[in-house]
């Protein structure tokens, strides 16, 4: 069975619960390999926890030399992986990577290098026909949905969190250090500075089930929303307004130029729902609007919809959900 | 110093977006424009000239809106040019109909090697209609450029580039050297509107139309047949079935809303 590649997504080692998802995946479509790139102290960590959920194999790469240096040596070390396997038998039936802005720009990089083709943001990838991955992907501000294969070289495929259910399976986790050859090249755009967010403690938005969002009816004044999301359980978002108006950081942001999200359950509050917000959450299983305007396009898209002031709503709600969760 | 900025003409929208027959985006039957993400890069190009010049006293300074896409796409370019590009390349080529994400990066980057050498590329975060972000990082792949994207903030000074992006975890500043490809996001600052002076002036602004013999391209090398994916199935999501909608008086919406969340056990 051919390899299929995942490139492990973590901080300092521990591995994010998208990871455990393209294991999943991998492994409908062939042998999971998993490639680690960071610290070697950092690497014992992360293959014991891609073991368990499946990795035969762990390419582990130093990251010493171009830790800050943006994608372009992560997009040559995994080229290299690649050609490693290839060489050494079968080329990897496919490359996983979880989506987000850094690892799409991985992908563009690595297709070029490979020719082979690319797919991004894919909802579900099941193997086709052959054996060879089907993607599924939602475009147009979630209005279609559009199957695809890639047909020329290796499949380099982006995969967004909650695509799959983590299933655990025990893995050999063989681990291989392989030594990566870096170009001066790669190494020119460089991070000089970088201050980390401060972390609110709340899911994260792109995996969370719930998501309680504000926009311009909170007039600037989140706390209704962080209060009721606090009840629920619940990631924070919020629409392009409210962070054009400097209420909220854009790292919040759900919509086209934000996070797409697709949580079982979307409660919009104070947001009228635009088109480049719809394109964010359109694919919400259950939506629910809070609005002043009954004409709000919003409520199109709400299973529930109260019309009304969120600062009065959203605190009585607040307490109701507190008073039975008890 | 030459300043190239690549948009994209999409389906607008706010409008009835569709496939055509054979699963490829409809862009001629569908009203398109200037993908707004990419009016952002052409600001930040002005910006840089504007500021430069300024600041330089006279740099040269000179901004090329580059498109590829159907006759309809100068209107992409068209618009660059009364937002105050200098000059604009439009690549069209029937061959080229259909080209995934490597096909239109090889077309760009040709393109930019003949309109000669950039020292800054300028990208939007994305196109409105695929959503992909992946262009930007194949047109660097090609061109042999390292790639600074998603900034907020955009400052040169010399041949030095120092950018300011949100990442979900940080806040980072990014610095390299020119030459470089440089994508903005929607935070870089407010796209102007063409004034009746630019629109005016965009009419006697050179556009020149370049097919793929042009750019030595084979054709191919483009276009559907080549493309290294292929879509099975393009489905429309049926519209989401209307809701319940209350409307609050004392308290009601609250307990309305909290009975709908129990029954679907949310709480």
């Amino acid at each position: 069975m051919s390899e299929v590649l995942v490139l492990i997504d973590h901080e300092a080692g521990a591995v994010k619960k998208p990871t455990y998802e393209l294991l999943t995946i991998a492994k409908r479509l062939g042998e999971p390999s998993a490639v680690f790139i960071g610290a070697p102290a950092d690497a014992d960590a992360a293959v014991e926890a891609v073991k368990r959920y499946g990795a035969e194999k762990v390419y582990v790469v130093d990251d010493t030399e171009i830790r800050g240096y943006l994608v372009v040596p992560k997009a040559e070390a995994l080229q290299q992986v690649a050609a490693a396997v290839s060489n050494s038998g079968a080329a990897p039936a496919a490359i996983l990577l979880p989506s987000n802005a850094e690892t799409k720009e991985i992908a563009g990089r690595l297709a070029v290098k490979l020719d082979s083709g690319v797919i991004t943001d894919a909802v579900d990838v099941q193997p086709g026909d052959g054996g060879g991955p089907v993607t599924t992907q939602s475009v147009f501000a979630g209005n279609y949905t559009v199957t695809a294969k890639v047909t020329k070289g290796t499949p380099v495929i982006t995969v967004k969190p909650n695509s799959a259910a983590p299933e655990e399976a025990a893995g050999a986790g063989s681990v291989e250090q392989f030594a990566v050859t870096i170009s001066d090249a790669a190494k020119t755009a460089q991070i000089v500075a970088t201050q980390p967010r401060q972390a609110s403690g709340r899911p994260e938005l792109t995996e969370a089930a719930i998501i309680v969002s504000g926009g311009r009816g909170t007039g600037g004044d989140f706390e209704p929303v962080e209060n009721l999301a606090d009840a629920l359980g619940a990631a924070v978002g919020a629409s392009r307004a409210a962070v054009d108006s400097g209420w909220i950081a854009h790292a919040y942001q759900v919509g086209q130029t934000g996070k797409t999200v697709s949580p079982q359950l979307y409660i919009a509050n104070g947001i009228s729902g635009a088109i480049q917000h719809r394109a964010g959450m359109q694919t919400s299983k259950t939506i629910v609007a809070v609005n002043k305007d009954e004409e709000a396009p919003i409520f199109e898209l709400a299973d529930f919809g109260v019309v009304g002031d969120l600062h009065t709503v959203l605190p009585a709600l607040t307490e109701e959900v507190k008073r039975r969760k008890g | 110093m030459n300043i190239v900025v690549c948009v994209k003409y999409v389906p607008d929208a706010t409008g009835d977006r569709r496939f055509e027959a054979d699963n490829t985006v409809d862009r001629v039957g569908v009203d398109g424009l200037l993908s707004e993400l990419d009016e952002y890069a052409v600001e930040q190009a002005l910006r840089i000239k504007e500021k430069r010049g300024a600041d330089s006293g006279g740099e040269e300074i000179e901004v090329t809106a580059l498109t590829v896409g159907p006759p309809e796409a100068e209107a992409a370019i068209r618009k660059a040019l009364q937002m105050g590009a200098d000059k604009a390349v439009h690549v069209v080529d029937d061959a080229i109909a259909g080209s995934d994400a490597l096909g239109t990066s090889l077309v760009l980057a040709k393109a930019i090697e003949k309109a000669g050498p950039a020292d800054i590329v300028m990208c939007g975060m994305a196109a409105t209609d695929s959503m992909m972000s992946v262009v930007p990082p194949m047109l660097a792949e090609r061109l042999g450029l390292p790639q600074v994207t998603l900034a907020s903030v955009v400052e040169t000074q010399g041949d030095q580039v120092r950018i300011k992006r949100d990442t979900d975890t940080a806040s980072e500043v990014i610095g390299a050297a020119m030459p470089l490809l440089i994508s903005v996001t929607d935070q870089s600052g407010e796209a102007r509107y063409p004034s009746f002076k630019g629109i005016m002036a965009a009419k006697k602004k050179p556009l020149e139309t370049w097919s793929l013999a042009d750019l030595g391209v084979d054709a191919g090398s483009v276009g559907l047949a080549a493309s290294h994916t292929a879509v099975e199935e393009t489905t429309a999501r049926p519209p989401r079935q209307a809701g319940e909608i209350v409307t609050d008086s004392d308290g009601s919406g609250a307990v309305a809303l909290a009975e709908f969340l129990a029954a679907k056990k949310f709480i």
